[in-house]
């Protein structure tokens, strides 16, 4: 049983020899194994999947690999912010790894996702390396948006990433734009625009969910709840907060967002569903250990207990740790040969990414247009800095 | 003297024709040369040229959609899709809700996807309620996402004055939306700009904001039998000399582009030959075409509908100024519309909006032929 049989989905780093499957494990590498949900799905004017998951050892492993990965990436991020070398804005979504990974397990690539600003691990989700990443957020040309985007604006569209958004609920009505794309195109494929308790307020969300009901749009809208809108505690912001309603003649359901099973099975169930029916709504009950961006402490909003109530209680990964070792898939030196690896391949790419330069001043000037007809582009001093837009 | 102005506009080289006053069907627009000889050139409305240019873009690339309040049965608020919906479908012609976010947000989306829409807003004074979606989701990004996300989306529609409409329907947001860079910024006069103005929209890969003008939608203009191909298409980013002149330049758009020819004849009866330039477009604006036209007059008048602070004329200005110093005669003249919000009764609505003499008055500043008046309260 080969052990090289472990998936390495996040990672650039080519297939490597793992001792992880014992040769005479009880489990098979590709055996099917049914866990149930931490809590049972809330359907909104809908029935609810069973909470019975079907998963292999292979897809486990793979979680708790990916997970760990984002985990330590936004970790990094972290100190990288600390040390100045990122600018700006940085919003973190550490502790909500689960949804980026649980959905792309249900999906493929020619599906789309569209987020808001706490984007990195969506985009290391849909296929973005680590260094592309750490390039994008210390302003380096190797960033996936070449340095000109930042923290908010990463973008993969060859992998149905179509950003990093950084007004608050624009991404919704985008995502059914996109949806709509799909329909009009025939494509047999799904949109997610994901957004925040913050964001489910926004009018215009719901003014792209009437155009998608009416029209039947297989669009999904995944609210990802981690409860707090900035320092705006939802039962604060929300008359109801019970986002998977708010749909109101869309369907919703109420996803247990730090269980990646869970979350892998409701977005199966909402691709399947959108696509015969239209729009749906997934709530993912989530929590973001970090404040809202870099420059929020996070602590002045919520109590310390809180926060470490819900990481010894309700991590993910921890989660998936547990499954791997009563299901005997991994010892416990196992999973620290992984995180180790993991944080030796972040640190790797930060290394890269810090070699790698900014952006030459010429690329000031470039994607204004796609087609700038050789118009005139302008420095802030035009006598001295002027261009052509080509 | 004949009325044909030759020029190479970037891909097309074609020739226009003026006629005289009598075959303007609404409003006296054309300037009033004698007619030596014509070939039969047909007329049509910028309601029709509208009409036909979304007609043949739709047939010709099936990515092509119209989405919009009324744009389907209604047949169009102001009639410009007429038959399309019969025509296409409803997949392509699409009527939506009351929901500027929410559609114009899901037009860009399409966009960002592959898909080339055109977002028909009844009047541009609605576009506000989507504006972040037309500045920070469509125009701003092909920069950010370094050449990832590009938006071949086009949003069009009436901007500027009507007749009587009052003051939250009667805004010109040429300048709001030519500020952004990212953003194309058209503004169609005759039928011939309609036509070769929508059909480039359609075909640019980038965000195109299309001024379109309602008092301008039953005018008719002669156009050629190559205006009228399926293949015609103008120049994005160049303007157009619509009457040439030796004395002050007088440079305009949209609906003024009428005034400002009316204008120029009034003036050459005095002696004073304006060159009028119609602008075409705002964002590119065309600054080499407006300082060679200075440089040769040496005077400026910018004639423009909406408000005056921080308006096209004060770019216009500007750009001269930058470029054209040595060469200026005396200070640029603006005209503008007055910086009220647009009153309902007649007679002050019409103080609230250029007329024809207000750019004479201006042109004649320039040429130093008459001492400027202080405005009365």
């Amino acid at each position: 049983m080969a052990a090289s049989a472990v998936v390495r989905r996040l990672s650039s780093a080519p297939l490597r020899d793992h001792r992880l499957l014992r040769p005479f494990s009880s489990t098979g590498s590709e055996s099917t194994i049914t866990v149930e949900t931490s809590v049972p799905f809330t359907g909104h004017k809908i029935n609810p999947p069973s909470r019975s998951v079907e998963t292999t050892p292979v897809e486990l492993l793979s979680f708790f690999r990916d997970m760990s990965l984002m985990r330590r990436m936004e970790i990094a991020a972290d100190s990288l912010y600390k040390s100045k070398l990122i600018r700006g804005f940085c919003h973190l979504y550490d502790g909500q790894e689960s949804i980026a990974i649980g959905l792309e397990a249900a999906i493929t690539k020619k599906d789309a996702i569209i987020t808001a600003y706490r984007d990195h691990c969506i985009c290391l989700g849909r296929g973005g390396t680590l260094v592309e990443s750490f390039a994008e957020l210390m302003g380096r040309r190797a960033g996936c948006s070449k340095g000109k985007g930042g923290s908010m604006h990463f973008y993969k569209k060859e992998s149905g990433f179509f950003g990093g958004h950084g007004i608050v609920g624009a991404q919704v009505p985008l995502g059914c734009g996109l949806a709509f794309a799909q329909k009009y195109l025939k494509e047999g494929t799904v949109s997610f625009a994901l957004y925040g308790d913050g964001a489910a307020n926004q009018g215009q969300l719901f003014e792209a969910l009437n155009i998608s009901a009416l029209w039947d749009l297989p669009a999904i809208l995944v609210c990802e709840n981690n409860h707090y809108g900035m320092g705006t505690a939802e039962w604060r912001s929300s008359k109801s907060p019970a986002y998977y309603k708010r749909g109101d003649y869309v369907p919703g359901l109420k996803v247990d967002g730090m269980d990646v099973l869970a979350v892998k099975q409701a977005s199966k169930f909402a691709k399947e569903y959108a696509l015969k029916n239209g729009p749906i709504i997934l709530e993912m009950d989530t929590y973001r250990y970090h404040g809202h961006s870099m420059s929020d402490p996070g602590s002045t909003y919520r109590t310390r207990d809180e926060i470490s109530g819900v990481r010894q209680e309700r991590d993910p990964i921890e989660r998936i740790r547990k499954l791997l070792l009563s299901h005997e898939i991994a010892t416990v030196s196992d999973l620290k040969d992984i995180e180790k690896e993991v944080r030796r391949e972040v640190e790797e790419a930060i290394a890269q990414a810090k070699e790698n330069l900014m952006p030459d001043p010429s690329e000031l000037f470039t994607n204004v247009y796609v087609k700038g007809f050789g118009v005139e582009s302008f420095g802030a001093d035009r006598k001295e800095v002027k261009a052509i837009l080509p | 003297m004949l009325g044909i102005v030759r020029r190479k506009v970037g891909c097309e080289v074609f020739s226009a024709m003026k006629f005289s006053l009598a075959l303007r069907k609404v409003l006296p627009t054309g300037s009033a040369l004698p007619m030596n000889y014509s070939t039969a050139t047909k007329e049509i409305t910028v309601r029709e040229a509208l009409n036909s240019a979304l007609d043949e873009e739709m047939s010709a690339d099936p990515k092509v959609f119209l989405m919009g309040e009324e744009v389907g049965e209604y047949q169009g608020a102001y009639k410009i899709s007429k038959g399309l919906l019969e025509k296409y479908g409803p997949d392509r012609v699409l009527d939506t809700p009351i929901t500027e976010a929410g559609f114009a947000g899901i037009g860009v989306g399409a966009a960002y996807y592959g898909l080339r829409p055109v977002v028909e807003f009844m009047t541009f004074n609605f576009s506000l309620q989507a504006i972040d979606h037309i500045i920070n989701s469509a125009a701003k990004s092909n920069y950010m996402s370094a050449g990832q996300i590009s938006v071949p989306i086009v949003f069009r529609g009436p901007n500027g004055a009507a007749a009587g409409v009052g003051a939250q329907h009667s805004q010109c947001f040429a300048a709001w939306y030519a500020h952004v860079p990212g953003l194309k910024v058209l503004t169609p006069y005759s039928a011939e700009d309609a036509r070769g103005l929508l059909k480039a929209a359609i075909r640019d890969p980038d965000p195109v904001v299309f001024l379109e003008n309602e008092l301008l939608y039953g005018e008719s203009f002669p156009v050629s039998a190559e205006v009228l191909d399926s293949s015609f298409c103008l120049p994005i980013g160049k303007a157009k000399i619509e009457r040439e002149g030796k004395h002050v330049t007088i440079t305009a758009y949209s609906k003024m582009v009428g005034y400002a020819l009316q204008a120029a004849e009034i003036l050459s009866k005095e002696g004073i030959s304006a060159e009028v330039i119609n602008l075409r477009s705002i964002r590119p604006l065309d600054r080499a075409t407006i300082n060679a036209s200075v440089r040769k007059t040496n005077r400026l008048v910018t004639v423009e509908e909406g408000f005056p602070q921080h308006g096209v004329g004060a770019e216009i200005g500007m750009s001269v100024v930058e470029e054209s110093f040595e060469y200026l005669d005396a200070p640029v003249e603006r005209i503008a519309g007055a910086d009220v919000p647009m009153p309902y009764a007649a007679n002050l609505e019409r103080m609230a909006v250029p007329q024809v003499d207000n750019i004479v008055h201006a042109a004649k500043r320039a040429c130093y032929r008459s001492v400027p008046l202080a405005a009365t309260a």
